[in-house]
């Protein structure tokens, strides 16, 4: 393991994950450090989905730990786990359809406002003009506020991650998971993908990226680990990896 | 002042709405519905089907088992009448107490599961508060014979100011008996009050939480909402205008029965929602006067009005005519209600406010035919 620098925000401890005889992750040793983007790569199958699922709270490790910010997040759930700072973007967005841009984007504010749960029917919704200005900015931000009425289903694939991404930002989470950001996406949304990704790397937010893509792995991140069978067979920044002959051979060489 | 804020359009709304039931004994007399009876029990079922929309039209969780809210509203609104007073307004706050704490046991417990799970729960439930009332419970219901009033209740608040008459008291408001025309404005003032509750509900950041909430739970759950208590309040609201409706059917008639707690009433609630139109104010209003209109005037035709009907057609047809039409009316009118009912779902799944939202944007478009009616139309999911 390399020897920390920075103000490590999110450590996986000595992570272990057994599905019955598949030993998912073995033996995960995870620092990331404030401000970083720090990337998972690895071939299909390598556990990066399962790694992301157990530091969110999705699946329970089978033994080890997931430390966010002195606090340990193993076992609790996924509403507390926002609470304390952290957001996700899935691989497949996940939004609310049916509701308008404007408002998938309001609700995760009001969370950040009001907590995980207030029963609050006096003031209408029509009359949160701070929060309304607020995700009125960030859609502004991302470049969708001329859509901002629109139902957020009608989008387009680009356009819903872009907006579930605003949903993270509003929130301003001290770390954001991104599981593969760009999956499935035309070559042109994923470089406006990444280009607004770079604009909130100024931001100073931790981001933890899982990507198949390697362009926008090494246009993004700051520290690269990379997970083959289970494994972080390597860690260090983009250059180093990229040098791994370990890496080439289980990854790179691997995929042709 | 802030407190009671309504935008604009739902302020309108309110207002039509009110114009709209309180001259229901005007509008209502040519499809011969313009009696009290009749009245009262649309503006009561309207409350039940705006608060039962609450919960399934928001959040969509689909309960089974909210005629068990109805019936103890009953049974609490005929005790408070026969322990206290006859006065319905304590009446219909012990109810609506009462069946916010049935709420929150039930829901507590339904609200583990989702989907047809839930619904399932909730069924259960219902199905054993009916037999409950029917069995082991007949000390408080009374059982078969229905929980009524008698001469000799205690009454301790009414007796403290009066003497014990020699008839049967009935319930009153103020004084004013609440029988006929005047129990009907009673129970239409309560509708509004309800609505206006409803709407309130639906354009707060609360009402938006549980449309999130129908639309995407994992997303809530990720975005940092606690849903169980959200879905649960929901299904304490709900509960609570159940009892309210139950409570006022009882001051509207003292008697309480185990029947109203049955699956059968639970569905009604569902099919009215539907047929009206889930999710939206209005719908459920409209569906819980369909079906309470088919019930009591269709299930009132019978063959020799069928014959008056038809009289202009010759014999041997008009004979046929009536031996076809009378399967749907009379006893029949659940087959005419069933089929309407496959129809809206069918061709309508957003119920008659769905017909009534294309029908007015085929309108618009007619009128005026640009850019803004085609984006109109199009999301007609």
């Amino acid at each position: 393991m390399s020897e920390t620098k920075g103000n490590v925000v999110l450590h996986v401890a000595d992570v272990h994950k057994r599905f019955g005889g598949l030993h998912a992750l073995a033996d995960i040793d995870l620092q990331v450090e404030e401000g970083q983007t720090h990337a998972i790569i690895g071939p299909n199958g390598a556990g990066k989905s399962t790694l992301l699922n157990v530091i969110i709270g999705k699946l329970a490790p089978s033994s080890g730990a997931v430390v966010f910010d002195g606090n340990v997040l193993t076992g609790r759930k996924p509403y507390e786990i926002n609470q304390m700072g952290i957001a996700r973007v899935f691989q497949t967005p996940e939004i609310f359809t049916d509701l308008s841009v404007l408002h998938n984007v309001m609700i995760p504010a009001l969370a950040r406002r009001d907590g995980a749960y207030k029963f609050n029917i006096l003031r209408a919704l029509e009359r949160e003009t701070g929060i309304r200005q607020e995700a009125e900015a960030m859609l502004e931000d991302v470049g969708m506020h001329s859509r901002r009425d629109m139902a957020a289903g009608s989008l387009s694939r680009g356009d819903k991650r872009r907006m579930e991404l605003a949903m993270c930002l509003i929130q301003h989470p001290r770390l954001l998971l991104l599981d593969e950001p760009t999956a499935g996406m035309s070559r042109h949304d994923t470089n406006t993908t990444i280009e607004l990704l770079k604009k909130i790397k100024s931001r100073g937010m931790t981001k933890v990226i899982i990507e198949h893509d390697m362009h926008v792995v090494f246009s993004l991140a700051d520290k690269i680990s990379v997970l083959a069978q289970g494994r972080i067979i390597a860690d260090g920044t983009p250059d180093q990896v990229r040098g791994n002959p370990k890496v080439q051979e289980a990854y790179l060489g691997g995929a042709h | 002042m802030n407190i009671f804020y309504l935008p604009r359009r739902d302020a309108i709304t309110l207002a039509v709405f009110a114009l709209v039931v309180l001259t229901m004994p005007i509008w209502l007399v040519p499809f011969g519905a313009a009696y009290p009876g009749l009245m009262q029990k649309f503006a009561i079922f309207a409350i039940f089907a705006v608060g039962y929309n609450v919960l399934f039209g928001l959040t969509g969780y689909l309960s089974f088992g909210h005629a068990a809210f109805l019936g103890v509203g009953s049974y609490t609104a005929v005790w408070t009448f026969k322990l206290m007073t006859m006065n319905v307004i304590p009446a219909m706050i012990f109810a609506v107490i009462v069946s916010g704490l049935f709420a929150l046991a039930i829901g507590f417990v339904s609200l583990r599961r989702s989907g047809i799970y839930f619904s399932i729960l909730t069924l259960a439930f219902a199905q054993m508060c009916y037999n409950l009332a029917y069995s082991v419970l007949t000390p408080i219901t009374n059982g078969e014979t229905a929980l009524q009033l008698t001469i000799n209740d205690p009454r301790v608040l009414d007796l403290m100011f009066s003497e014990r008459g020699a008839g049967l008291p009935s319930p009153s408001l103020l004084g004013q008996g609440m029988s006929g025309i005047e129990a009907f404005y009673v129970v239409a003032v309560v509708l509004l009050i309800a609505f206006y509750i409803a709407q309130k509900i639906f354009v707060s950041p609360f009402g938006m939480m549980l449309r999130a909430i129908k639309s995407n739970q994992t997303r809530m759950h990720y975005t940092g909402f606690n849903t169980r208590p959200y879905a649960l309040t929901a299904f304490v609201i709900s509960g609570m205008y159940a009892g309210l409706a139950g409570s006022l059917l009882a001051a509207t008639d003292p008697l309480a029965g185990a029947e109203r707690m049955q699956w059968t009433a639970s569905g009604e609630v569902v099919l009215m929602t539907i047929l009206g139109g889930v999710g939206t104010l209005i719908g459920p209003v409209i569906g819980a006067w369909l079906i309470k209109y088919f019930e009591n005037i269709f299930s009132g035709f019978n063959d020799a009005m069928l014959h008056h009907t038809f009289s202009w057609l010759p014999q041997g047809a008009q004979d046929v005519v009536v031996a076809i039409t009378s399967k749907f009316v009379g006893e029949g009118w659940q087959l005419s209600l069933g089929l309407i009912f496959v129809l809206v779902v069918v061709f309508l799944p957003g119920g008659v406010m769905e017909g009534i939202r294309r029908f007015s944007s085929i309108f618009r478009n007619r009128r005026e035919p640009g850019p803004t009616g085609a984006l109109k139309t199009s999301p007609a999911e």
